[in-house]
């Protein structure tokens, strides 16, 4: 690992730094979208199974 | 063009897209692990910037990807305004908080390579001004998405706002060209061919992909979560109605 930083020379930190945040930025991006898609299918289907989406008659809208 | 509306209806959209997200991110993945390979293992340093020029191959890609978002918005927003497409905006709002990630790394990457080679991290020249504005837009239509409940009637609102903002778009892609910045002319996607020696050019084109393949995984990810939310909306809205229904029929007996 030292070596790997050694070799990218004086602006090791700015390169560093560079591919650090777009790596958090973007793992940030994808779980805030995993949690949001999880989120929307647990409540779906917590609907669907109370047949909220039922009329009267038992027919599905 | 009515045969692909058609296919774009949000059953069908939601049945293809279960079957096309998995190929989708094992493709970015294959491609990211490549590129990156390729960035930090084989592509030499640069014989004037040295070893800064591997920024470049995150910073080129996501600039392309915020400009390619918003772009996609744009066509997004004219389907809603025009054809009324119900996946239009859907698209659209799923589009946004991935361009403004995009945009986002853009600016930073973009800070981080320039004091090192310009000796500043910050201009307010036309190029970073434009992506900055870009940003700003990109987060304004977001939050647009969220003051407005009526998803219809925020879909016009920020239909109009996107058509009007997309003016950025060429702005940014030709500031370098009308304008003098310290910001390097365009090297790849220009009139002549690609500058770039072929030892760089092929890392970079290989993660523009795999950053590609990544984004359009997470927009399929975001629209489905967003179909799914409006399905959700009207369902409890209709179990309101009948839950209504019920106590009303109880008070009359």
């Amino acid at each position: 690992m030292n070596g790997l930083i050694d070799s990218l020379g004086p602006h090791a930190g700015f390169i560093l730094a560079s591919y650090g945040s777009a790596a958090l930025i973007l793992t940030g991006l994808t779980l805030a979208a995993l949690r949001d898609h999880a989120a929307q299918k647990r409540a779906l289907d917590a609907l669907e199974r109370r047949g909220a989406g039922r009329q009267p008659g038992g027919k599905a809208r | 063009m009515a045969s692909l509306i058609d296919l774009a209806n949000p059953t069908r959209f939601m049945r293809l897209s279960a079957a096309l997200l998995p190929w989708f991110a094992a493709a970015a993945a294959v491609f990211l692990a490549v590129g990156l390979y390729l960035a930090w293992f084989v592509a030499p340093a640069d014989y004037q910037q040295g070893e800064t020029i591997r920024i470049m191959f995150i910073h080129v890609p996501a600039a392309w990807l915020a400009m390619m978002f918003y772009s996609m918005m744009a066509v997004s927003a004219f389907g809603t305004l025009v054809w009324r497409h119900p996946l239009a905006d859907v698209a659209q709002k799923a589009a946004a908080p991935i361009g403004a990630c995009f945009a986002l790394v853009c600016l930073i990457t973009g800070a981080l390579w320039g004091k090192p080679m310009w000796g500043t991290y910050w201009v307010w020249d036309a190029r970073l001004t434009s992506v900055l504005v870009l940003l700003l837009i990109y987060l304004g239509i977001i939050a647009l998405w969220r003051v407005l409940d009526e998803p219809l009637r925020a879909a016009r609102a920020v239909a109009i706002l996107t058509l009007v903002g997309f003016v950025n778009v060429p702005i940014i892609k030709f500031s370098v060209d009308w304008w003098n910045t310290l910001h390097q002319p365009a090297s790849v996607l220009r009139m002549g061919g690609p500058t770039i020696h072929p030892s760089m050019l092929w890392p970079l084109l290989i993660l523009a992909i795999g950053f590609t393949l990544f984004a359009l995984a997470l927009h399929m990810l975001g629209m489905r979560a967003e179909i799914m939310r409006r399905r959700v909306r009207t369902l409890t809205i209709l179990e309101a109605e009948r839950l209504d229904r019920l106590a009303a029929q109880g008070a009359a007996a």
